[in-house]
């Protein structure tokens, strides 16, 4: 068995030794260099630019402007293409926008020899605007009267949607019910990949040519074409090694402006290097959603109805807009059924910056909300915060109508009573239970719904090609991409696996190029291990067809009784190795009578999803004088079905705990009210955690129930680890201090203010 | 690709003068820490420099005749947090710059830079203040000598006259010898970041351990420079050691500090803090000097 091993990652010696190529180490000397002005200004209408003085910095071709650009508006979503018209993302927005609708919009940029005549240039350039009044909060954006930050969208409504079940009218008449309300405040943070966006255009053959760090090469050939008004098999993207993405660039970011700059040089080589300033201010954030939840509870812990509203802040243009806010409402009803709920959702448009897809796409925020409510619920009431997730949650057999999930197993249950037992929860939690003092400490929990790919909502599909060498080694190209995770590595196991031939003989062809590879959607929506294993699956058999039928001609035996093991030609029946794969591809491919060289390719649909669940228990230490609190210990718990790679999942784990940490603790986007200028916008003011800042104790464990669907077992783990973490740490709090803080981060200043309300400082 | 206009390298401090009064455009760049932060920024792009870095005579730690503690101005953090002199007589400054930025920046920063910069937050700043230290620099008619507080002018500005660089820091015995302190950083993070506000003490006890002979207590970010909480450390001076002595000392604490409001922190948290870390720090610091307090 191959798959289920801890096998090395296939990019680790590259990797460690600085071979591995990223998109600037392989950009050719003589390159052109560009950059983007951005607006100082939240919303106006660009009157006129003055580039003049710019133009004269020696060093500098070119200033292009918002009044140069196609009159083409485009989406940058990185969604499969809808047939459907009424599917697609809005096209909202221009490769330079003369309505500029956020602090940092792109409304010019210039073309020169380096950066630094561009950074000269960029400091030159007089821009005259309109000034227009701008909205930053996504209820204020809804009000009569607010600025309209886009035509045709009244009230910045860009997305609504209701969920209905039962009668909550009827349902709250019941006796004895006791209703708990809160309202719960989650901010916009920054994905804060190491490697900033970052792209390369030319002109080759006759195509423009974009290489670019972007989880989804063959989305952003689509984006590009429809931006510059081209034929779709006119672009091509590579895509080489990238340094993190987490959802940022599941959007096409600046390929289709640097595309553009290109062409417009003539089809010289022009760098689009984004700074972590830019990043920040104008790539995508994770939205920020307020919620109010509303509970009619029973005496004996069950539900009667809930309600649940929130209210999304998409920022400036559409990106991923509605989809994220609704998968957190699906989430609601489904986590802990209830037969009377109401849920209704709205996105709205803001002058803040655009809102993407972010690691757990809608569930990070819905979680903290959601699990935040579970233990207030507990805490007014008096339950046992393990004890009611577990009457509460999703029971076995349970079946999504819309998407046919099935909860085949008892996940949640399963993974809650894994980390407690890890955490000696019962125990924590009795002897934190009565404490007092400057330094406090506390135990919390909180669990997570989350699914894996994006069917029926959308297309998924995947593609595979494997070419078999004279050694009997296997290339294999897929459409989906390697962003750091550990893809290339699952994959090569589960080819290995399928084919039958030894783990190093699989060599996967880590870039994509979307003149060359097949098609596969990408990186995004915790898919590619579970789809790309239908692709690789099905592949594989149709080679190993071939494979066989060949073996046949040469050694006579039926093929129902030969078998590829370990890369070796067998006889079934007795197990007798009688010829090796690469002997037979050898004389197969020089054949005089029938050469053949084994190859295979195929696209292999999925029209299956399936429900991957898990939990963070958090244990954490107080300093209410100082209004800090330090994470002392943390875990995690999953169940994504088989692991195809422990060691892998492991370091998937951290890292998504590592990221729930500074959504719990640290991280936040800060805008200025007065300008709607991102304060933050860098890695110093920005908190994103250092080492020091993690816990000592960070834990993964697993609950590995097969998935039924699935081709090798598995389901998502790629975003699932980053969803709980931040409200395990607020109910920590909660337990510690009494206090229920229902705005995250939990950092000083927010306890410095949940704290003095409290009067929990002896003054 | 930082766009610097010229950079001029001194070999000598007399060098350093010669071409600071050649080029008065110049500012002076010693690890680069902070400004190769503006130059990118483009506050400072397109601008002279004059590099002191290369001149190694201020990189040295000593004891002068006199006890007084000498501390090269070119030292970096690195340097200074591991120095056995420095952690024998001022433990506290090694503290405060140990925990500077990251491990990088510590090996490039220096504690001239740190102080030259006038900046509230600077690690080095309420710490060296907390000692009465004072500062040595060198110019076109020699050296001159004055307290590190009097150095300090306002946000962003000390006392440098044209030609001058700092050359060393000097900590006086009478400012050491028999004091315990404490720094409390209080941060955002628990490394790569500026303090929110810092808090550096120096306490003095009798012999018997009974009074508080001495107090100083310093403060970052409390004010436009690194500040000391005079009219606190009056109401401690001279104390009788008993559980009436932090609040005594609290009560004042605030006096004749004015932390800023700003999107980085409220005022109304910075003044929390103010009293929070003064109250931490002096119980730190009777713990260490084997009290036990109220």
């Amino acid at each position: 068995m191959i798959v289920g091993k801890s096998m090395t990652r296939v990019d680790a010696p590259d990797k460690v030794t600085g071979r591995a190529k990223f998109t600037e180490d392989l950009l050719k000397q003589g390159a052109l260099v560009a950059k983007v002005l951005h607006s100082n200004v939240a919303h106006a209408i660009v009157r006129s630019i003055d580039t003049t003085e710019a133009e004269k910095v020696p060093g500098v071709l070119k200033v292009f402007t918002c009044f140069d650009v196609p009159d083409i508006p485009f989406a940058t979503a990185g969604h499969p293409w809808a047939i459907e018209e009424s599917h697609r993302d809005v096209a909202d927005r221009h490769l330079l926008n003369r309505h500029v609708r956020y602090y940092g919009d792109d409304v010019a940029a210039v073309v020169a020899e380096n950066e630094i005549a561009c950074d000269r240039a960029l400091r030159l350039i007089k821009v005259d605007y309109e000034v227009l009044p701008f909205v930053l909060d996504a209820q204020e954006a809804m009000k009569d009267g607010a600025p309209l930050v886009h035509e045709g969208f009244p009230n910045n409504i860009c997305g609504h949607s209701e969920i209905h079940l039962g009668n909550v009218a009827e349902a709250i008449k019941e006796d004895g019910l006791t209703k708990i309300e809160g309202w719960y405040e989650t901010p916009a943070v920054q994905h804060s990949h190491i490697e900033p966006p970052i792209s390369y255009a030319y002109e080759e053959a006759g195509k423009i040519v974009v290489v670019s760090s972007t989880q989804i090469p063959q989305i952003t050939r689509r984006v590009c074409a429809i931006a510059l008004g081209l034929p779709w098999g006119k672009v091509r993207i590579i895509k080489p090694y990238i340094g993190g993405g987490f959802g940022n660039k599941q959007d096409a970011l600046y390929e289709p402006l640097n595309a553009w700059l290109s062409q417009q040089m003539g089809g010289r080589t022009v760098l689009l290097s984004i700074s972590r300033e830019e990043t920040f201010t104008s790539t995508r954030v994770r939205h920020g959603i307020r919620y109010h939840l509303c509970s009619w509870v029973r005496q004996d812990g069950s539900f009667a109805a809930r309600t649940f509203q929130c209210w999304s802040n998409q920022g400036a243009y559409g990106s991923h807009s509605h989809g994220v806010t609704a998968k957190g409402m699906g989430a609601f009803p489904q986590f802990y059924p209830c037969p009377n709920v109401d849920c209704e959702a709205w996105t709205v448009y803001t002058n803040r910056a655009t809102s993407g897809a972010m690691r757990g796409y809608g569930i990070p925020q819905v979680t903290f909300a959601m699990e935040a409510h579970t233990d207030d619920i507990c805490q007014q009431m008096g339950f046992d915060p393990l004890e009611f997730r577990k009457k509460n949650t999703m029971p076995v057999g349970y079946v999504d109508a819309f998407s046919k999930n099935e909860n085949y197993f008892d996940s949640i249950r399963q993974c809650l009573d894994k980390g407690a037992e890890a955490i000696d929860f019962k125990r924590k939690q009795k002897e934190y239970a009565e404490q007092s003092g400057d330094i406090r400490r506390g135990v919390g929990c909180a669990a997570f719904w989350y699914n894996t790919a994006v069917w029926p909502i959308s297309l998924e599909s995947s593609s595979c090609r494997m070419l078999v060498n004279q050694d009997g080694s296997v290339q294999m190209q897929l459409g989906e991409t390697e962003i750091g995770q550990g893809a290339d590595t699952a994959f090569s196991q589960m080819a290995a696996e399928a084919i039958g031939v030894p783990f190093e003989d699989i060599h996967v062809v880590s870039a994509q190029d979307t003149d060359v590879t097949p098609y596969g959607s990408g990186s995004y929506a915790s898919r590619q291990t579970y789809v790309a294993g239908f692709a690789i699956r099905k592949t594989a058999d149709i080679l190993r067809e071939r494979i066989l039928n060949y073996a046949h001609e040469i050694l006579r035996f039926p093929v129902a009784l030969l078998d590829i093991v370990d890369g070796k030609i067998i006889r079934s029946s007795d197990r007798r190795e009688l010829m090796t794969l690469g002997e037979l591809a050898t004389q197969a491919l020089y054949s005089l009578e029938h050469s053949v060289q084994f190859s295979a390719e195929s696209t292999a649909q999925i029209k299956s999803n399936a429900y991957s669940f898990g939990c963070t228990f958090a244990e954490v230490e107080v300093d209410i004088p100082l209004c800090k609190v330090k994470v002392l210990n943390m875990i995690n718990v999953h169940d994504c079905g088989s692991l195809i790679n422990p060691q892998l999942a492991e370091a998937q784990v951290h890292g998504g705990m590592s990221m729930a940490l500074g959504y719990g603790v640290t991280e936040k986007c800060l805008f200025d009210e007065k300008t709607g200028r991102m304060l933050n916008n860098n890695l110093l003011d920005y908190k994103l955690g250092t080492s020091m800042d993690h816990p000592d104790k960070m834990q993964a464990f697993f609950v590995e129930n097969p998935e039924p669907t699935s081709v090798f077992g598995t389901k998502s783990l790629g975003e699932p680890p980053a969803n709980s973490g931040a409200p395990a740490i607020r109910n920590a709090v909660l337990q510690a201090t009494g206090v229920a803080i229902n705005e995250n981060p939990l950092n000083p200043h927010e306890l410095f203010r949940a704290f003095s309300e409290a009067k929990l400082f002896d003054e | 690709m930082f766009d610097i206009k010229a950079l001029y390298e001194a070999f000598s401090v007399e060098e350093a003068t010669r071409l600071l009064l050649e080029h008065p455009e110049a500012r002076v760049m010693a690890g680069g820490s902070d400004n190769l932060i503006k130059i990118r920024e483009g506050k400072l792009a397109n601008r002279e420099f004059v590099s002191i870095y290369m001149i190694d005579e201020l990189r040295e730690i000593k004891l002068e005749e006199d006890g007084t503690l000498r501390i090269g101005s070119l030292c970096s953090f690195t340097q200074v947090a591991s120095d056995p002199l420095v952690l024998k007589l001022v433990p506290t400054l090694a503290k405060a710059v140990s925990l500077v930025g990251g491990p990088q920046v510590r090996n490039i920063g220096t504690i001239g830079g740190n102080t030259c910069n006038g900046i509230t937050s600077a690690d080095s700043g309420a710490t060296l203040v907390a000692y009465d230290a004072e500062v040595e620099l060198h110019g076109a008619e020699g050296l001159r000598r004055l307290p590190l507080r009097d150095f300090y002018k306002g946000v962003g500005k000390v006392d440098l006259r044209p030609g001058e660089i700092q050359v060393a820091i000097r900590i006086p015995r009478s400012s050491y010898e028999g004091y315990v302190g404490e720094y409390i950083k209080y941060a955002m993070r628990e490394a790569m970041d500026i303090a929110t506000l810092s808090c550096s003490v120096n306490l003095r006890l009798s012999e018997d351990k009974k009074t508080v002979e001495d107090l100083r207590i310093a403060y970052g970010v409390a004010a436009p420079v690194p500040t000391r909480a005079l009219a606190a450390e009056a109401a401690g001076r001279g104390q009788p050691l008993d559980q009436n002595f932090i609040p005594k000392v609290l009560a004042h604490i605030t006096e004749g500090l004015s932390p800023r409001e700003s999107w980085r922190a409220s005022q109304a948290f910075r003044l929390h803090l103010i009293k929070a870390t003064a109250k931490r720090a002096l119980e730190t610091v009777l713990q260490r000097s084997g009290v036990s307090q109220g």
